[in-house]
């Protein structure tokens, strides 16, 4: 009990206070790349903190639902990471749900944040969050299929044992199956975490923009809770992604001496992963939003093959 | 088995028999009628409730018909029985009769003076009333007799607004689907009656078994059709989503809450009660139309902005989600995994009751707005968060619910659905288990669409600025209409928190069904936690997030009292651009919201869209503008419309023979008569 206790606690705050870095490294090392000097890596704490101490405007014809908003984003972020094994195997609520409740609780939030962006009546927010709500209503099938697809060879939707499944014998890498996963929920990550090529969260042109057009009217603390809980998000996904294809080195029991090396390893396989996310921005262009579709599609079809191949290899 | 819940039942029965009496007494005191025949049907569903949830709480086995009235007719009985199935289908339609009933005490205010209050309330009881004996009926002839009258009550309903055209049509055509699929039942009721030679519910348990292929197959079929226009499942919807909007909303709600599903009860009751161990194709048939009326559902709703209309579309979304548990669990019989078929009949039946509570709640909601703003049209609307808080909160429970969110009710039902669609990969080695992780993603694509659609139905109806005069003075609903919305928004929070405790009233159900009880394994700890059935499930619990997303607050809140301390917060105008303030013209439509998905899914919308400008010097400072966008109805254009213009066509040749002239007739009568003799011969 003291332990599931100190688990929750732990993974709470690496969630919180990992987030902001992740977005950190991946927006200086794209800068890195773009031959430029980029913000520290520690610019999104700063931001954090600025956001926290500011005064907040709310618009007038904004409800209690813009305000109820920002804590459901956070909030649910953070409870969908701990449904994820993070450091231990066992993922410290595992028992109060699955993939499917991970699915279902970032979609909660997105439902908020969509509903956040059309309340103060901007044409803005109601042109981001129809994009968000369109973006997300197709990458769902191949997320949700890539994860069936796992689920399945692990015979659970328990993550917690799919995480145990992948490190038995029977699981390798260079399966075609894991490969083709992988690949569609990448996709699926840069999309849902509005990455180029699917979002471009720098653009100047509110036009463009997706995820932060939906934030335009949020400020201050609103701001911050609403940024964090993206981040949040975006870390969640890279841990899912991370610890399901590539669990080595993750701890089976709550002892420092295995905490040590998996957290070693877990930090590891972030960084490789925003570094990939780096390269992707950089080297590729943002696409007009109704070529997002081929992009999701092609996802989707990278799942499906994935499914396949469990029948064809089996 | 307790008396109780027959007493109780028979009161119910009188309750509405007395309710319509009552509505009939008062036609010219609409105040009193109003009051005596709502209030009627409030107890009756109120005495309907207890005695379901009683029976199926005591674990009731199927209990000795009853006679309702005598008859004098051999085969043709009015008898009643009280067995699992038809409890919880009554316990479904008692539940939103209370919550309809209430309701409809404001509800009926609204036509004071306008409609004639008693016939409305007559007619909602009779409903009421024939709708629980469709449910209880034992004898497939007495079954019939009350589909009938329930067919014939709404179609009394549908077009009770008559003076409108749009409602005079919409009764019409359901009126001649209804009797279409009605055709469909009797014939297969023939066909049953033919193998087992009584009428008798009792005579056909388990009767495929001991008829013929082709008859069996036969049968399938008509019922599919016939139960399947009561469902509303694509390709035979057409009806729903005209008839259900034109309806007044307390009855648009009964609508889409019970009587679509009293196609759903009929398609459970004939394919796993009456026909036996089901073939494959029956199963993978039946998926394969849920899969697909939950997708094209969904994907018609997101082109609605007719509030009511959109809602319609979203009753055959669910249809489809529930059939696909029926075909998973067909195909599980088939395979020989009652277990799994339990839990796939289980999260189809869980699905069908949160359908119910969700969808009726949603259309109070709609039935309030619109009582407030006097249209149906969400671009009209707007800012209606303040100006009906209470509407406004019940509206995006359902919201939250529908579009398959947790902790709510239909993440639960929805959850139950993935979960049996998982397991079920691994019943048979063939190529036809890729059906089933398939039919997931299409299931996740429906949930995404319909938060989505919901996004939108929330977010133009009730958020930002009013889009228009009516919307700009609308008021809140008054308190019975509030109480009835209440009702049906705890129902959705307490199905989604405690699902183990309602799965348990599902044992008798399951026990009937498929011989198998599964709540005990759905539960574990202390049934606070949903398990997925077999080892190898997952888990969820509902309740255990909502408790963690109450500890997690103290992040928000810690970080607002270490940073935040005396910030202040104030009110301003949304930025505008450096224009002269925001006008409702600017706000983003409902159209508009829904464009990317009309564009994405070009292929089956088929939108076509006008624009004429009138100006002067540049096209982009335009003096009027008129925008027309439509959305082609493929199912209209492509099967319904040529085949009525078959039916038309053949029409106009047969009146030729039809000339009015008697020594035509009396020729086709002679030579008709020749021809019998000869073929006598």
């Amino acid at each position: 009990m003291k332990t599931a206790a100190l688990a929750l606690l732990l993974q709470t705050a690496l969630l919180l206070g990992l987030a902001p870095l992740v977005s950190g490294i991946i927006k200086n090392w794209k800068a890195k790349l773009q031959n430029r000097q980029g913000p520290r890596v520690w610019q999104p704490y700063l931001d954090l903190r600025k956001f926290l101490r500011k005064d907040m405007v709310i618009s007038e014809h904004a409800s209690w639902v813009f305000s109820f908003a920002p804590y459901v984003v956070l909030i649910t972020a953070l409870l969908a990471g701990l449904l994820v094994p993070m450091l231990t195997e066992q993922a410290p609520l595992s028992l109060f749900g699955g993939v499917l409740a991970f699915v279902g609780l970032l979609a909660l939030g997105r439902f908020f944040l969509a509903l956040g962006g059309l309340d103060p009546g901007s044409a803005f927010g109601g042109m981001g969050s129809s994009r968000e709500m369109t973006i997300a209503a197709i990458a769902e099938p191949a997320l949700m299929l890539a994860i069936f697809t796992v689920a399945i060879a692990a015979r659970t939707t328990d993550l917690s044992r799919i995480v145990h499944a992948s490190l038995g014998p029977e699981w390798s890498w260079l399966n075609p199956m894991h490969v083709l996963a992988f690949a569609a929920l990448f996709i699926v990550l840069l999309a849902e975490t509005s990455h180029i090529p699917v979002d471009n969260p720098a653009t100047h042109l509110e036009l463009t923009m997706i995820h932060e057009a939906m934030l335009l009217e949020y400020s201050g603390r609103y701001l911050a809770f609403m940024e964090w809980g993206a981040a949040v998000k975006q870390l969640v996904l890279m841990t899912l992604l991370a610890n399901v294809f590539f669990p080595y080195a993750i701890a089976d029991t709550m002892t420092v001496a295995a905490l040590g090396p998996s957290l070693l390893a877990y930090l590891a396989k972030l960084v490789l992963l925003a570094g990939i996310v780096a390269v992707v921005e950089t080297t590729n262009a943002k696409l007009r939003l109704f070529r997002v579709p081929d992009l999701l599609s092609a996802a989707f079809v990278l799942a499906a093959l994935a499914l396949f191949s469990t029948f064809l290899f089996q | 088995m307790d008396q109780l819940p027959h007493t109780l039942l028979m009161l119910t029965l009188l309750g509405y028999v007395a309710g319509a009496l009552v509505g009939l007494v008062f036609l010219r005191a609409e105040r009193l009628a109003n009051y005596f025949a709502f209030g009627c049907a409030a107890l009756g569903a109120l005495g309907g409730v207890v005695a379901s949830v009683w029976a199926l709480a005591a674990g009731s086995v199927v209990a000795p018909s009853l006679q309702l009235l005598p008859s004098l007719i051999p085969y043709i009985k009015f008898t009643i029985r009280l067995d699992p199935l038809g409890l919880f289908f009554t316990l479904i339609v008692s539940l939103l009769g209370l919550a309809l009933s209430i309701y409809s005490l404001g509800y009926a205010r609204g036509f004071y003076g306008r409609k004639n209050v008693g016939v409305l309330g007559a007619f909602f009881n009779l409903l009421l009333l024939a709708t629980t004996l469709v449910f209880l009926a034992d004898n497939a002839f007495f079954f019939l007799l009350v589909w009938e009258l329930m067919a014939l009550t709404t179609y009394c309903l549908v077009s009770f607004e008559h003076e409108k055209e749009e409602s005079r049509n919409a009764g019409v055509l359901y009126f001649v689907m209804s009797h279409i699929g009605t055709g469909c039942i009797m014939l297969g009721f023939l066909l049953l009656f033919q193998a087992s030679g009584d009428y008798g519910f009792a005579g056909f348990h388990a009767l495929g078994d001991e008829m013929s292929d082709g008859s069996r197959n036969a049968a399938f079929i008509l019922f599919l059709v016939g139960f399947g226009i009561k469902a509303g499942i694509i390709p035979l919807h057409i009806w729903l989503p005209v008839a259900h909007p034109a309806a007044p909303s307390n009855v648009s709600a009964i609508m889409s809450g019970v009587l679509i599903k009293t196609g759903i009860y009929g398609l459970t009751r004939v394919f796993f009660d009456f026909l036996g161990t089901p073939p494959n194709w029956w199963g993978v048939t039946v998926l394969a139309i849920g899969t697909i009326s939950a997708v094209l559902g969904v994907l018609y709703a997101l082109m609605e902005h007719d509030l009511k209309r959109l809602l319609a579309y979203h009753s055959i979304e669910n249809i489809g989600i529930i059939l696909m548990g029926l075909g998973a669990a067909l195909m599980f019989l088939h395979s020989g995994h009652p277990l799994l078929a339990s839990l796939a009949l289980i999260a189809g039946m869980y699905h069908t009751l949160n359908h119910a509570v969700f969808k009726g709640l949603l259309f109070l909601g709609a039935g309030a707005v619109l009582h407030a703003t006097h249209t149906r049209n969400m671009e009209d609307m707007g800012g209606l968060a303040k100006r009906m808080p209470q509407t406004a909160f019940f509206f995006l429970v359902g919201a939250v619910a529908i579009s398959a969110l947790p902790p709510l009710n239909g993440f639960v039902s929805e959850w139950l659905t993935y979960q049996s669609l998982l397991q079920g990969f691994g019943t048979t080695p063939s190529l036809i288990r890729l059906m089933f992780p398939l039919s997931g993603a299409m299931l996740a694509l429906t949930g995404a669409l319909a938060a989505a659609c919901f996004v939108k139905a929330y977010g133009i109806t009730f958020l930002a600025q009013p889009r228009s005069e009516q919307a700009e003075h609308a008021h809140e609903a008054p308190w019975p209409m509030l109480a009835g919305q209440a009702i049906l928004a705890a129902a959705c929070v307490f199905l989604g928190l405690f699902p183990t405790v309602f799965l348990k009233l599902l044992d008798p159900l399951t026990q009937q069904l498929t011989g198998q009880q599964l709540s005990a394994q759905l539960s574990s700890v202390q049934g606070l936690v949903l398990s997925g059935a077999t080892a190898t499930g997952g888990t969820v619990s509902t309740l255990g997030l909502a408790l963690m997303a109450v500890c997690l607050l103290p992040v928000p809140l810690g970080l607002w009292l270490v940073f935040g301390r005396g910030t202040k917060t104030r009110r301003g105008p949304t930025w505008d651009c450096g224009l002269q303030g925001l006008t409702p013209r600017m706000e983003y439509t409902a159209t508009g919201f829904s464009k990317p998905i009309r564009m994405i899914f070009k292929a089956l919308f088929r939108p076509r869209r006008e624009v004429q400008r009138e100006y002067d010097f540049s096209p982009y400072f335009a003096k009027t503008l008129r925008f027309e966008s439509h959305v082609e109805e493929v199912f209209q254009t492509r099967i319904y419309r040529p085949f009525y213009g078959a039916v038309w066509y053949f029409s106009r040749r047969m009146r030729a023979l039809q000339a009015g002239s008697l020594q035509a007739y009396l020729i086709y009568i002679f030579v008709t008569l020749l021809a019998l003799l000869i073929f006598a011969l």
